[in-house]
């Protein structure tokens, strides 16, 4: 297996997921499955090759820097699923 | 006389010549929407009353006479990954089942412009992630032509609502094929513009670097007048391209004297299904009659296009997707700490396959892996875009079918992951390049299932790949059938 438990338990708190035991063996199965078909990468001759990050040739984007109209606070804290005054609220961060 | 049947160029000419009014369409179009939709389930969201609205203040519009569009009064959709203001948009996952977005995407502005009819919101694999439809969180979409079949994805929704008459035209997103796997699938027309070529601003997104909007139409000409309408610089999104955009319209000449078409040998290899060879290689047949030179060409880095993208995307997908924590938007699942909450909401509301996308991009994105997986990734991309340029020194556009089979059976891959992925295969590496491509309609399997045609131009030629689209459509009527629907509401 190219993946191990171990490699599923930290990609998962990477990734913000419990993955329940009981659907491990799956994960593990499918994503070992994936990653070996994606080894026939590695017969590819990558030397002096750059990487692609956007396929149409972009340099940087430059604005002004100006002062423009953007969402007003209301509508931006409109979806919230929970806030306080004009802020967004989650469980406590920190202890007492 | 039904009005659902017809392209919206055909209905904008009988609504300036005062034929027929938008409400008129409109009730005709949401008559054939209620007939159907029990069965097809397109949509995710039907917004009548909105429609309604919309179609008597086009008629205003038209019977002055003044600011007449082409989209004005006609009926269409939109993929329930593009922010419309104050009508839900919930990326058919239950993670963000109740936003409303407080601004449009920068397409919704153009179209909006236009004054059209929007009917709702259609169905999609989650956050546009798979080629079925049926990772949708609320409801699989079925294929009009046959409704134990999938209607493609992740556009199912839309391309599935233009083939049953549910809607006139509809916009979708392609990021490795889901605006024309989708248009193939369901026997109509799809276009997935140049990367840039739309701005990305207000799309949802998956990957960002592949993500593209485009339309999903009756015919040829359609796509080319919404591509008028959506295309262009977008000071929101820095990605979009400034080249000049040309009138697409004038494209739609009947004229491939000269074309030269290349077919790459390694898109017409194993896997691929004998009555979707044969459909494609007589369309090709048909193009050398009408004067095209058809030349075998060689894109040798096809077999790892699958493996490039099902890294790349997963990866971009991986990091777009942390927004969804359950703080600023969207559902929220509590827990004893800040982790826990975002934890919990991740776990409970993505779905099976959003989650292993996830876990497959934070793998190859993570310390140990990285090289291997995802900076060699990005590296191939660069050959495999490198091939089409090469090719494009010989060739004018080139052909290929969109998908390696007809629609499939409802389920018949979804404990497969792997192998769904490599059904892919034609279309993500024109995402890898950023090429611009189209699928039209070219044929039938025995079992009446339709079969696409895809052409693919170099970059910001959108031109050409419509003119050899609307050359081979005037020579048949494929885009003129509807499937036989209705009755089992």
């Amino acid at each position: 297996m190219k993946v191990t438990k171990d490699d599923l338990e930290t990609v998962a708190v990477l990734s913000r997921l419990e993955i329940p035991a009981a659907q491990q063996d799956t994960y593990l199965q499918q994503m070992d499955s994936i990653l070996t078909y994606m080894d026939n990468l590695s017969s590819v001759d990558t030397t002096d090759v750059k990487p692609t990050t956007y396929a149409l040739p972009m340099q940087n984007v430059f604005r002004e820097d100006e002062v423009r109209p953007s969402l007003d606070r209301e509508a931006a804290l409109s979806n919230a699923p929970l806030k306080d005054d004009n802020y967004f609220k989650v469980p406590k961060v920190l202890e007492d | 006389m039904a009005l659902f049947d017809k392209p919206a160029h055909v209905l904008h000419d009988m609504l300036v010549k005062k034929e027929i009014s938008s409400q008129e369409l409109t009730a005709d179009v949401l008559g054939r929407l209620d007939e159907v939709e029990g069965d097809v389930q397109a949509y995710i969201t039907v917004t009548r009353e909105q429609a309604e609205t919309q179609a008597k203040a086009a008629d205003a519009k038209l019977a002055s006479g003044e600011g007449v569009s082409f989209l004005t009064g006609i009926p269409g959709a939109i993929k329930d990954n593009i922010c419309t203001k104050g009508v839900k948009t919930t990326c058919a996952s239950k993670i963000i089942d109740n936003f409303v977005p407080p601004y449009d995407a920068t397409v919704m502005t153009k179209v909006n412009a236009e004054t059209p009819v929007l009917l709702g919101k259609t169905n999609l694999d989650e956050f546009a992630m798979g080629g079925s439809t049926e990772n949708s969180a609320f409801h699989p979409t079925h294929n009009p032509w046959a409704l134990d079949h999938v209607p493609g994805g992740s556009s199912g929704g839309s391309a599935a609502a233009v083939a049953a008459g549910s809607a006139i035209w509809a916009l979708g997103s392609d990021t490795g094929g889901s605006i024309r796997q989708p248009a193939s699938f369901c026997g109509i027309v799809g276009l997935k513009p140049t990367y840039g070529r739309v701005s990305r601003y207000g799309l949802v997104a998956y990957a960002s670097s592949l993500d593209q909007i485009g339309p999903l139409t009756r015919d040829v000409t359609d796509a080319a007048h919404i591509l008028n309408i959506i295309a262009g610089r977008d000071e929101m999104d820095s990605t979009s391209s400034a080249a000049a955009v040309p009138d697409f319209t004038q494209a739609l000449r009947a004229d491939v004297k000269g074309l030269k078409i290349g077919l790459p040998k390694e898109y017409f290899t194993k896997g691929m299904d004998p009555e979707v060879e044969q459909a494609v290689k007589t369309a090709i047949k048909q193009y050398e009659s009408l004067g095209a030179e058809v030349v075998e060409i060689s894109l040798p880095h096809t077999e790892y296009a699958i493996s490039t993208y099902y890294i790349i995307a997963p990866a971009e997908a991986a990091t777009n997707l942390e927004r969804y924590d359950g703080v600023s938007y969207g559902e929220r699942i509590d827990g004893d700490d800040l982790v826990q909450m975002m934890t919990n909401t991740r776990t409970q509301l993505f779905g099976e396959e959003v989650k292993r996308r996830i876990m497959i991009g934070n793998y190859a994105l993570s310390a140990g892996y990285y090289d291997a997986y995802y900076l060699k990734a990005l590296k191939v991309r660069t050959l495999v875009q490198q091939d089409y340029l090469d090719a494009f020194k010989k060739v004018d556009v080139i052909m290929a079918p969109t998908a390696p089979t007809p629609a499939y059976k409802i389920g018949a891959m979804i404990d497969d992951p792997l192998q769904m992925y490599l059904q892919d295969v034609c279309t993500v590496p024109l995402n890898l390049a950023g090429l611009p491509g189209i699928s039209i309609p070219c044929g039938r399997s025995a079992q009446g299932l339709p079969i696409g045609l895809q052409i693919i131009g170099q970059p910001l030629d959108e031109a050409t790949i419509l003119r050899a689209a609307y050359t081979y459509e005037q020579t048949q009527d494929y885009h003129k059938q509807m499937p036989e629907l209705g009755g089992n509401n």
